[in-house]
C-alpha cells in the first residue's frame, strides 16, 4: 500500500510526503488536526491540510525563530509567545536560564493536547515551571498587557486561517504597547518566492514598520514550507538585530544548536535583492 | 397543504422550476447565465439559473395569487401582521409606499427631523407636508433622540388635519422612542402610525429587545430584511395592519414598482424570513452576546463610549437597541468619520458609518467573535496612536429646520443656483445630508441658515460624504426664486 499526504504550496504546485502511518485526527472548534508519520521526515503535523512542522526539519525554524531575538536581547527575562502550540519555540525558550517567566497563548487546546501526547520532542517542555499557557485569542490576549515583555515570539499560521487576526496592524500595535521599552518581537513573516505568501509578507512587512522604529527581516531554509525560502520578521524598539549584539555572550551560554550560530545570525539578515525590493516597497523613503 | 414556517413558497417554486428543466423563450435574455459567460463566471451558474422572470409556477409580485402570496402570508404571520408585502426596490420603496397609503397633497405628516432621505423624497412626489417634532438631542453624543408623546401630542392638536405620525424605530444609532403611547394617541385621534424599522428587522424576534412597530400598533412599517434580516441588498418588507387596505396599499406599490421582480431578492427574503421564524431568538441571542462583549471591552480603552441602555430616560429615549454597537468617539480627539476613514485606510476595518462624534460598527449574525477582537484592537491602536487634543470640535446642536413651504412646491418652483457662501436666509429647493446615514441636513422648502452653513462646512472638512445637491461638491445650493 502506498499512502500519500499531498499539500498544495500553490495552485499549480503540490509537494508530497509518503506517510507510513496516520496516529491522529482531530476536529477542533477551530481547525482540522492531522498527526502523521511520514518515511522521510518523521512524525508531521498538519493543520487544515497544511503542513506546520516535521520532526526533521522544525528545528530550523525553532530555532531561528528564538535565537535570533533572545541573542539580540541582552538580558531578557519575560517571554511570550503567541501560537506555537506545538511547543517547539517554549523548548528552545527554556534553555535560558535567565527567562523567568514564559507566557504561551494559543487558541487552541487540542492542538496542545495532540502535540503533547503525539510530539514529545517539540511539546516536551511545556511543563517547565516557568512556562504559563493560556488558551485565547492572541489578539485578545495582548491588549491587556502593557510594558510587560522583553521578547514576544509570534508563531503563527499562516494568515488565511485562525491565525489571520495575527497578521494586522493592531495587532503588531497591541505588541509594541505590551513590550518594555527595549522589547524586541519576533513574527512568523511568509515566503517571498510564490506570489500569495509574497503578498502577505509584503503587507505583514508594511504594517510592522507602521508599527516599530527599527523593523528587519531575516531568512531561514525550511525544507517543508513552501519554497523552502522561509522568512522570519525582526521588529524592535531599541536593539538592532546584528550592530552591537554581543556574541560572546551568547556563546558562553554553551547552549547546543543544530542550524542557529551567531554567524548565521548575522548572515540571515542579508536577504536576496528580489527580496529587498519587495520589501523596500513598503518602507519610508528614509530607510 | 398547509403552510407552515418551515416551508419558503419561493425557494420551493424555484427547485420545482429547475427539475422541470424548462427550455426558456422568455427574459431574462442570459437564459439562465449562459448567454452571458463573464457574468455567469462571476456570480456563479446557481444564481444566473434562478435569475428568471415571473411564470406561472413562480407566481407574479405585481398580481400574487400563489407562491409570493403564500410566501407573504407566512411573512405576515412570522412578523405578526395583517399583511406582509415583499419589496424588491429597497426600504426606500417601502417607505415612500407608506407616505403615498398615508397622504396626498397638501397633507400633513408628523415625524421627527432624522428621519431618512426616502420620506421626504416620498412628500416631494405627493406633495404632502412635513410638521417637525424636535426629537431632542443628546448634547454630548452630538444625536437626535426619539420623539417624546407629550411633543407627538402637541403636533397632533396642532395640526388637526394631519393624516400620519412617522416613527424611525430605531434611529440608525438604536435610539427607540415609545411606540405604544405613541400609537394610542394617534389612533386616539384618527391618525394612522407608520414605521420606519429600517433598522429593526429583529426587534419581531427577541423578547430583550424595544418593542416591534406591529406589536405595538403602528399601522404599517417598513423593514430592511437585507440589514439585520440577513437578505441581500434592496430586499425588504412592508407590513400592514387591520385599519388599512391591503388592496390599496398594493396599488401603490404597483405606482412606481418594477414588473419585472428579481427572483433572487424574493427568495432571499423567504429563506430568511424562515430562519428568522424558526431560529430568530438564537440569532439574536447570539447577536447581543457578540455586542455586549464588544461594548465592555470598548469602554474598558478609555475615552470610547459605546453608549447602551443606560440612555433610556423615559422620553427621548425610550428604549435602545442593544444590537446596536454606537461608538461615541470625541473624547479621544477624533470625529467619528476620523476614525472611520483610519480604521479603513489603517487597520482594513470597514465599518456602517461615522459621524462628526460617533461611529457605527454593524454587527450580526456573521460577524466572528475574532473579527471584533480585530475591531476592539484596532479602536484601542487608534486612541494610542492618533488621540488628540479635543479643542475645537464642533458640539453638534439640533439645527430645528424653518420649514417655509412644502417640499414638492420647493422642489419644483423655479429656481437658482448660488455658490453655497451666499445662500443664507433663502429658501433650499434640494437636499443636503451626510451620507450614510442619509438623514437630511437641508430639505427642499427650509431656510438655509448661518447655522446650517457652518455645520456643512465642519462635516467636509472632517471628511465626511456630502450628498444631495444637483452640484456634486456642494459648492452650490439650489435655492428658490424670491
Amino acid at each position: 500500500m502506498e499512502l500519500w499526504f499531498t499539500e498544495p504550496h500553490t495552485e499549480n504546485v503540490r509537494f508530497s510526503m509518503k506517510v507510513d502511518k496516520q496516529v491522529y485526527s482531530g476536529k477542533s472548534e477551530f481547525q482540522r488536526i492531522d498527526i502523521f508519520d511520514s518515511l522521510e521526515f518523521g512524525r508531521v503535523l498538519v493543520l487544515d491540510g497544511y503542513t506546520m512542522l516535521t520532526e526533521k526539519d522544525e528545528f530550523m525554524y525553532h530555532e531561528m525563530i528564538v535565537h535570533v531575538p533572545m541573542c539580540a536581547h541582552p538580558n531578557a527575562r519575560r517571554a511570550l509567545v503567541i501560537g506555537g502550540g506545538d511547543g517547539g519555540s517554549v523548548r528552545e525558550l527554556v534553555r535560558y536560564a535567565a527567562l523567568e517567566h514564559i507566557d504561551l497563548v494559543e487558541i487552541d487546546e487540542e492542538v496542545v493536547e495532540a502535540c503533547r501526547k503525539y510530539l514529545p520532542q517539540t511539546a516536551g517542555k511545556l511543563d517547565d515551571p516557568r512556562v504559563h499557557i493560556h488558551y485565547e485569542d492572541g489578539l485578545k490576549f495582548i491588549r491587556h498587557h502593557e510594558d510587560e515583555y522583553d521578547v514576544i515570539v509570534v508563531d503563527s499560521t499562516d494568515p488565511f486561517g485562525p491565525g489571520e487576526g495575527l497578521f494586522t496592524r493592531e495587532f503588531y500595535g497591541n505588541c509594541f504597547r505590551a513590550l518594555k521599552e527595549d522589547g524586541i518581537m519576533v513574527n512568523q513573516h511568509e515566503s517571498p518566492f510564490y506570489q500569495e505568501t509574497a503578498h502577505a509578507m509584503q503587507r505583514a512587512h508594511k504594517r510592522i514598520v507602521n508599527s516599530f522604529p527599527l523593523a528587519r527581516v531575516y531568512q531561514v531554509h525550511i525544507p517543508t514550507y513552501p519554497s523552502g525560502h522561509w522568512l522570519f520578521g525582526f521588529a524592535s524598539k531599541k536593539y538592532h538585530p546584528v550592530k552591537g549584539v554581543d556574541w560572546a555572550k551568547w556563546e558562553s551560554l554553551g547552549i547546543k544548536t543544530r542550524y542557529y550560530n551567531p554567524k548565521l545570525h548575522a548572515a540571515s539578515f542579508a536577504l536576496p535583492t528580489y527580496v529587498e525590493d519587495i520589501l523596500k516597497s513598503e518602507e519610508p523613503e528614509e530607510e | 397543504m398547509e403552510l407552515t414556517q418551515e416551508n419558503a413558497p419561493v425557494l420551493e417554486a424555484l427547485e420545482r422550476m429547475k427539475t422541470a428543466r424548462l427550455v426558456p423563450f422568455d427574459v431574462p435574455g442570459h437564459k439562465r447565465g449562459r448567454g452571458n459567460p463573464e457574468l455567469t463566471a462571476f456570480l456563479g451558474e446557481k444564481c444566473l439559473s434562478v435569475d428568471v422572470n415571473s411564470m406561472k409556477m413562480l407566481d407574479n409580485l405585481c398580481h400574487p395569487v400563489s407562491v409570493i402570496r403564500d410566501a407573504e402570508r407566512l411573512a405576515a404571520e412570522a412578523f405578526g401582521a395583517a399583511h406582509a408585502f415583499f419589496m424588491i426596490g429597497g426600504t426606500t420603496s417601502a417607505v415612500q409606499a407608506m407616505i403615498l397609503t398615508a397622504a396626498g397633497r397638501g397633507d400633513e405628516i408628523i415625524l421627527p427631523r432624522n428621519v431618512h432621505r426616502s420620506v421626504i423624497n416620498a412628500m416631494i412626489l405627493c406633495g404632502a407636508v412635513p410638521v417637525y417634532v424636535d426629537p431632542g438631542m443628546d448634547r454630548r453624543l452630538g444625536i437626535a433622540l426619539g420623539m417624546k408623546p407629550e411633543d407627538v401630542e402637541a403636533a397632533i392638536l396642532a395640526h388637526p388635519k394631519a393624516k400620519a405620525v412617522f416613527v424611525n424605530n430605531p434611529t440608525y444609532y438604536g435610539i427607540c422612542s415609545d411606540m405604544r403611547a405613541i400609537a394610542r394617541l394617534a389612533h386616539e385621534h384618527g391618525l394612522l402610525l407608520l414605521a420606519d424599522e429600517a433598522h429593526g428587522t429583529h426587534f419581531y424576534f427577541h423578547d430583550d429587545l424595544p418593542a416591534a412597530a406591529m406589536h405595538a400598533g403602528a399601522d404599517m412599517a417598513a423593514l430592511s430584511m437585507h440589514k439585520s434580516g440577513g437578505s441581500l441588498t434592496q430586499s425588504s418588507m412592508l407590513l400592514i395592519g387591520d385599519a388599512v387596505s391591503e388592496g390599496y396599499v398594493h396599488q401603490i406599490i404597483n405606482l412606481t414598482q418594477t414588473t419585472s421582480a428579481s427572483y433572487l431578492l424574493m427568495a432571499s427574503l423567504d429563506i430568511s424570513r424562515r430562519s428568522l421564524a424558526l431560529h430568530g431568538k438564537q440569532i439574536f441571542d447570539k447577536v447581543i452576546r457578540l455586542v455586549e462583549y464588544a461594548r465592555e471591552e470598548i469602554n474598558d480603552i478609555g475615552d470610547y463610549y459605546a453608549y447602551s441602555r443606560e440612555l433610556a430616560n423615559g422620553g427621548s429615549v425610550f428604549d435602545f437597541d442593544v444590537t446596536k454597537l454606537s461608538i461615541f468617539t470625541r473624547p479621544t480627539g477624533l470625529a467619528g468619520i476620523e476614525v472611520y476613514d483610519l480604521l479603513r485606510d489603517e487597520y482594513d476595518i470597514q465599518t456602517e458609518f461615522g459621524d462628526i462624534a460617533n461611529l457605527l460598527a454593524y454587527i450580526s449574525v456573521g460577524d466572528r467573535e475574532k473579527d471584533i477582537e480585530r475591531l476592539v484592537a484596532a479602536l484601542s491602536e487608534i486612541r494610542r496612536c492618533y488621540r488628540k487634543d479635543q479643542t475645537g470640535m464642533l458640539e453638534a446642536e439640533y439645527i430645528q429646520p424653518k420649514v417655509l413651504c412644502g417640499p414638492q412646491q420647493a422642489f419644483y418652483a423655479p429656481k437658482k443656483s448660488l455658490p453655497i457662501d451666499e445662500t443664507e436666509g433663502r429658501v433650499c429647493s434640494e437636499f443636503v445630508m451626510c451620507y450614510p446615514p442619509g438623514i437630511p441636513i437641508l430639505a427642499p422648502g427650509e431656510l438655509i441658515t448661518k447655522e446650517i452653513l457652518d455645520y456643512i462646512r465642519y462635516a467636509k472638512e472632517k471628511g465626511c460624504s456630502m450628498t444631495g445637491p444637483e452640484d456634486m461638491d456642494i459648492l452650490r445650493l439650489n435655492v428658490m426664486e424670491e
